[in-house]
């Protein structure tokens, strides 16, 4: 018998690059992050490589983006060093401003794990040619700032960050920007803007960051996790990363398991595990003998992945191939108490609440988009309808200005995709059937009733009647359906349908 | 620092008191741990080690180990012996940790992740 957290289930499937240090060292100690030979990594780079071969490993190493659409890291910043030769100035930032609903990856990172970081932006620093960094953070993670913070001030003391680090020429310092609390600040010409000091709006692309990105100078923004895999990376050498994972996924990618799963938590694991895996093995499977409905990835820019695609190995292509994303790694597993419907309006109510109301196809369209969700859950759309949503959807995400808009119908679309029956069923029959969208509801009070006339009490609209010991009935008309009476009954004499 | 030597010192200076004699107790720390309750079992792990005199024991924080469910938690290592993963730690059962595993040597076994998996 072992009483090692590591050697469960839940951990011994997993492979830790970008969580290494999680929850095994000190954050606030930098010693303990050289312990684990943290800037051995930028010892190397500054001492034994030049900057074009800094970028050519980590471009065989095949890595990319973990911030949402996984575009190469090593071509990002080839780009970033190559493109303006004469720029007097360049900067390195890092996007954890971590924005998608219950997401907590990078907040794990920069918690437990801030140093990895620090050396990660130096060294990318030193790949394409800049002096300083910017950590865009969340103003919600009061704690990684502070652990962040800390961080900075220790590895300046040890001259890891400052003038001349390790004796090389090379100068590099970082300084914290608190994010602006909105959604869209996550989008990286918004993020720059913000930085700025201006109001964290984005801007049309072209021009890149690569070429023109904070203050107008060349840049490269990465995500916090794959900034935790660099120095990892530099140390064991690109075929090493590159063994891990699929064909064009390279490498391990952690996710926020979520939702209707028994062991929630932070999982890392490499690309091309199978769905099945993540929640039957790791996630301990879905609570109270429930079916498996839906696996939700990607968040608001996401859609839904249902179980005939429970065996297909997880990397960014086939993602998309099934018409979800890899997103930034949320996972909410979905049962059969579930609502498709409902699911996708939950994130549309997200994606129209953080729109910045830039561009029309995106203020508009949303929330047109939205009106007609929330008129199917109502029982009150057409099929027609279901016509012009869809229409609607590939009409916003063509002409919206930024990620924001052109992925907010992505939800709707593969919940379409995958669950037609379900948008059928709400508007043919009228009916819920996964009983959750309230407007379609319908509370009876079944033979079971024993006439006790609680719920005639309890009932905020007196929807109920009855006399003592008599079977009672529930007004439909009257009834708000807000499931008061079901919950008090002591009989299990109501139902929900 | 000026050179990987120094690096390299500062590597083993700290791998030597991490691997030495020390009983290590550290407490996941990150905001899931935090927002559990994980700060009170610290301070109850901190206020008895100082209570009982445990000179070569040493209580630190690490960040998340990502299984939530279980916060707060607490890693025990005592050198030569495998890692012990306490879960749901209140700070009573922080004591009981101090007494019957560091002080008696004997794994309070009904509150390890063994106990709950
Ligand atoms: C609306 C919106 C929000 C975003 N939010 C985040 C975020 O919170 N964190 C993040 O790393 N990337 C976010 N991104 C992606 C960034 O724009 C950018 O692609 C990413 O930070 C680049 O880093 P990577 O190449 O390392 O993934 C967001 C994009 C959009 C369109
Ligand atoms: S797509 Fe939406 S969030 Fe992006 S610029 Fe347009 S209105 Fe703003
Ligand atoms: S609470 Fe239940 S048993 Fe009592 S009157 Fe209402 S339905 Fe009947
Ligand atoms: S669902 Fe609410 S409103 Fe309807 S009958 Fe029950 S208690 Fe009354």
């Amino acid at each position: 018998m072992t009483h090692a957290i590591d050697k469960t289930n839940f951990c011994n499937k997993q492979t830790r690059v970008a969580l290494r240090n999680c929850g095994i060292i000190d954050p606030e100690n930098i010693d303990e992050y050289i312990a684990r030979d943290g800037y051995q990594a930028l010892a190397k780079v500054l001492k034994t490589m030049t900057p074009e071969q800094v970028i050519k490993v980590i471009l065989d190493s095949g890595l990319r983006g973990r911030g949402g659409a996984g575009f190469p890291t090593g071509r990002k910043w080839q780009l970033a060093r190559q493109i303006v030769p004469d720029a007097d100035q360049k900067y390195v930032c890092c996007n954890a401003d971590e924005g998608d609903p219950g997401a907590f990856m990078d907040r794990s990172v920069l918690e437990g794990d801030p140093h990895a970081l620090l050396e990660a932006m130096a060294i990318a620093g030193f790949a394409i040619g800049a002096t300083q960094g910017y950590i865009y953070v969340r103003a919600e993670y009061p704690v990684a700032v502070k652990r962040l913070d800390i961080a900075i001030r220790q590895a300046r003391e040890y001259g890891l960050l400052g003038e001349n680090i390790f004796d090389s020429g090379f100068s590099f310092d970082i300084d914290i920007r608190l994010g602006a609390g909105a959604f869209v600040c996550g989008e990286e010409t918004a993020l720059m803007t913000s930085i700025e000091g201006h109001r964290g709006e984005p801007r049309p692309r072209p021009p890149f960051p690569a070429e023109k990105g904070l203050f107008g100078k060349p840049s490269v923004l990465n995500n916090v996790e794959t900034y935790a895999n660099i120095a990892q990376i530099i140390l064991n050498g690109p075929e090493w990363f590159a063994s891990m994972g699929t064909e064009r996924s390279k490498g391990t990618k952690v996710f926020a398991l979520g939702g209707k799963i028994n062991n929630t938590g932070l999982v890392e694991i490499p690309m091309g595990t199978t769905l099945r895996t993540v929640i039957e093995d790791i996630g301990g499977g879905i609570p109270n003998g429930k079916r498996f409905k839906a696996a939700q990835t990607g968040g608001p820019s996401g859609g839904c992945i249902p179980a005939e695609h429970f065996d297909i190995p997880i990397d960014y292509d086939n993602l998309i191939s099934i018409g979800s994303m890899m997103g930034s790694g949320g996972l909410i597993v979905m049962d059969e108490d579930n609502c498709m419907v409902d699911i996708a309006k939950f994130f549309l109510e997200f994606t129209v609440d953080e729109s910045c109301g830039k561009c029309t196809p995106c203020r508009i369209g949303n929330r047109r988009l939205l009106e007609m969700l929330t008129k199917i859950t109502e029982g009150k759309a057409t099929l027609e309808d279901l016509d012009k949503m869809e229409k609607l959807c590939y009409y916003i995400k063509e002409n919206s200005l930024c990620g924001l808009g052109q992925t907010a119908p992505n939800p709707v679309l593969s919940t379409l995709r995958y669950f037609r029956d379900e948008y059928i069923s709400h508007i043919v029959d009228k009916t819920c059937p996964a009983s959750v969208c309230k407007k379609l509801l319908k509370f009876t009070i079944t033979d079971n009733c024993k006439g006790c006339t609680l719920c005639a009490r309890k009932c905020p609209v007196n929807a109920i009647s009855g006399a003592v010991k008599q079977k009672h009935v529930i007004d439909q008309d009257k009834c708000i359906k807000c499931g008061v009476c079901m919950d008090s009954c002591k009989f299990s004499a109501i139902e929900k349908k | 620092m000026k050179s990987i030597e120094e690096l390299n010192a500062v590597k083993e200076k700290t791998l030597a008191r991490l691997n030495g004699n020390t009983v290590r107790i550290v407490v996941g720390m990150a905001t899931c741990g935090i927002a559990a309750g994980a700060k009170p079992v610290f301070d109850a792990l901190k206020e008895e080690t100082e209570k009982r005199g445990l000179e070569n024991v040493v209580v630190s924080q690490t960040g998340c180990i990502g299984m939530c469910k279980y916060e707060p938690l607490v890693d025990v290592y005592v050198p030569g012996h495998e890692k012990v993963t306490y879960v749901f730690v209140s700070p009573e059962k922080a004591r009981r940790i101090i007494d019957e595993h560091i002080v008696g040597g004997q794994i309070a076994e009904d509150i390890t992740v063994a106990s709950v998996e």
